[in-house]
């Protein structure tokens, strides 16, 4: 058992023991469960073993959550510096890397190999992508951090789900605009995940790149060169899936296109609701005001924090980007999302039930004093919400308009 | 030649060595970087944000 110990300010000496040091392995181990279908179909026969990763993830994990709550516990200040320099801890998101393209060459291998049908050929095809999805999340953690080995990694783990812009989409386009209306990847009032996907993905897209040719510019490099940090992740990307297909036959194209798009649609769902409808504020000199905590949905539940690596603590996370995900904190008076992310995904799935709950507790925050003016809205609907709220549109009155 | 840092994760500037993954040139004034220039690490930090370190002779 490791024990930190540190002193405090008054001269008292505590302890720590992280409770959750070993369960983190549920997060390395998550990405794998494509292959615990696998299993079951080759020792039953039965193809609907298959799917058995979507009850893992829309009813398993949404009912621990139910049941195991929440988690508010923070590691001591003091120790913090410790929790952070114990290498252990990022060791489970180095070997989590090599485990995505081992599911993703597994199922594509089972798929082509099995005479499946076409409806759990498809299956598969989705399990695989949402696992592929979960390498998102293992590239973003990464991705943060200082060290050349781990952006190294975040970019060869992006490869899997070719989201190999996220690394620079995410660190130097959202979280610079997030919780502002020029942000594809926040969420508005009013905006359905469908109609918020089709502004994400190709928003998200086109901001990594402006971003990647205006620093190649700076440095005076070819676009098309080596040095473009987002062709790198690519380039491993056409690679793996390339070989995928001369490997296993040109059924694969339709494999890879689902397994694709539903990795992109695990980002998309994250994004959907971690920010939506939140609004910074304008300071007097025209700049958006610091992201605090209180610019994210946050969730404490403890289960899909687990397989998550802490990322639905995202308040503190986006307050300070490069905090290690062993070390982020539950911020009291922050809003928060009605259940963990499995679950407020089914919710945003059928957005008259989701636009039912998240606007009331919207509305209810403390910064939004119930006033839709404070609110990251759509445009579209801007007119109808202030309508059906009675509300006026300071916008509409002083002409005033965002920049 | 001074430097700069964020105040957020850390990340300084040194006027001296420029950046080269950034594209700043050594001896680019901090000054001179763009206006709308954010911490590249943390990307939650604004150029008004970074503190100057004062030089120990
Ligand atoms: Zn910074």
């Amino acid at each position: 058992m490791t024990v930190y110990t540190a002193t405090l300010q008054n001269g008292a000496e505590i302890s720590y023991v992280d409770r959750k040091r070993w369960l983190w392995l549920l997060s390395v181990t998550y990405p794998l469960q494509a292959l615990l279908g696998i299993l079951f179909h080759h020792l039953s026969g039965q193809q609907a073993w298959l799917l058995l990763p979507l009850a893992l993830s829309y009813i398993l994990a949404p009912t621990l959550d139910w049941i195991l709550g929440e988690d508010r516990n923070n590691p001591p200040e003091e120790v913090v510096p410790q929790l952070n320099e114990d290498h252990y801890y990022r060791y489970l998101t180095y070997a989590v890397v090599p485990l995505h393209f081992v599911a993703l060459i597994v199922a594509a291998w089972w798929a082509s190999t099995q005479n499946l049908n076409w409806w759990a050929y498809c299956g598969l095809a989705i399990i695989a992508g949402m696992g592929s999805g979960l390498g998102i999340n293992t590239g973003h953690e990464l991705g943060h951090k200082k060290s050349r080995l781990e952006r190294n990694l975040a970019k060869i783990v992006l490869a899997v789900p070719a989201y190999g812009h996220f690394w620079i989409e995410h660190n130097r386009g959202h979280h610079r605009d997030v919780s502002t209306p020029s942000d594809p990847a926040s969420s508005r009032m009013g905006e359905s995940i469908y109609k918020f996907a089709l502004r994400e993905i190709p928003g998200a897209f086109k901001r990594a790149c402006e971003i990647e040719v205006e620093r190649l510019n700076r440095k005076g490099s070819a676009i098309w060169s080596y040095e473009n940090e987002i062709l790198q992740s690519f380039a491993i990307t056409a690679v793996l899936q390339i070989s995928l297909i001369l490997a296993f036959g040109w059924q694969m194209i339709v494999f890879l296109m689902l397994h694709n798009f539903f990795a992109w649609w695990q980002l998309t769902s994250a994004n959907y609701v971690e920010h939506y409808g939140l609004l910074r504020r304008i300071l007097e000199d025209g700049k958006f005001e610091r992201c605090q905590p209180h610019h994210s949905w946050n969730s404490n539940h403890i289960y899909s924090n687990l397989v998550l690596f802490h990322l639905e603590r995202h308040s503190d996370h986006h307050a300070h980007p490069l905090r290690r995900y062993q070390s982020l904190r539950h911020i009291d008076d922050v809003p928060q999302l009605p259940s963990g992310y499995f679950g407020s995904y089914l919710l945003a799935y059928v957005p008259p039930l989701w636009f039912k709950i998240m606007d009331k507790r919207l509305l209810g925050l403390s910064q939004v004093a119930g006033d839709l003016n404070n609110v990251n809205i759509d445009p579209d609907r801007r007119r109808s919400l202030f309508a059906r709220y009675g509300q006026t549109d300071l916008q509409q009155t002083t002409g005033g308009s965002q920049p | 030649m001074s430097s700069f840092r964020c105040p957020e994760c850390g990340y300084t500037y040194s006027e001296e060595l420029g950046d080269s993954r950034e594209g700043y040139a050594p001896a680019t004034p901090f000054a001179e970087l763009p206006d709308d220039f954010v911490c590249p690490d943390c990307s939650v930090r604004y150029k008004e944000d970074f503190e100057q370190i004062v030089e120990q002779t």
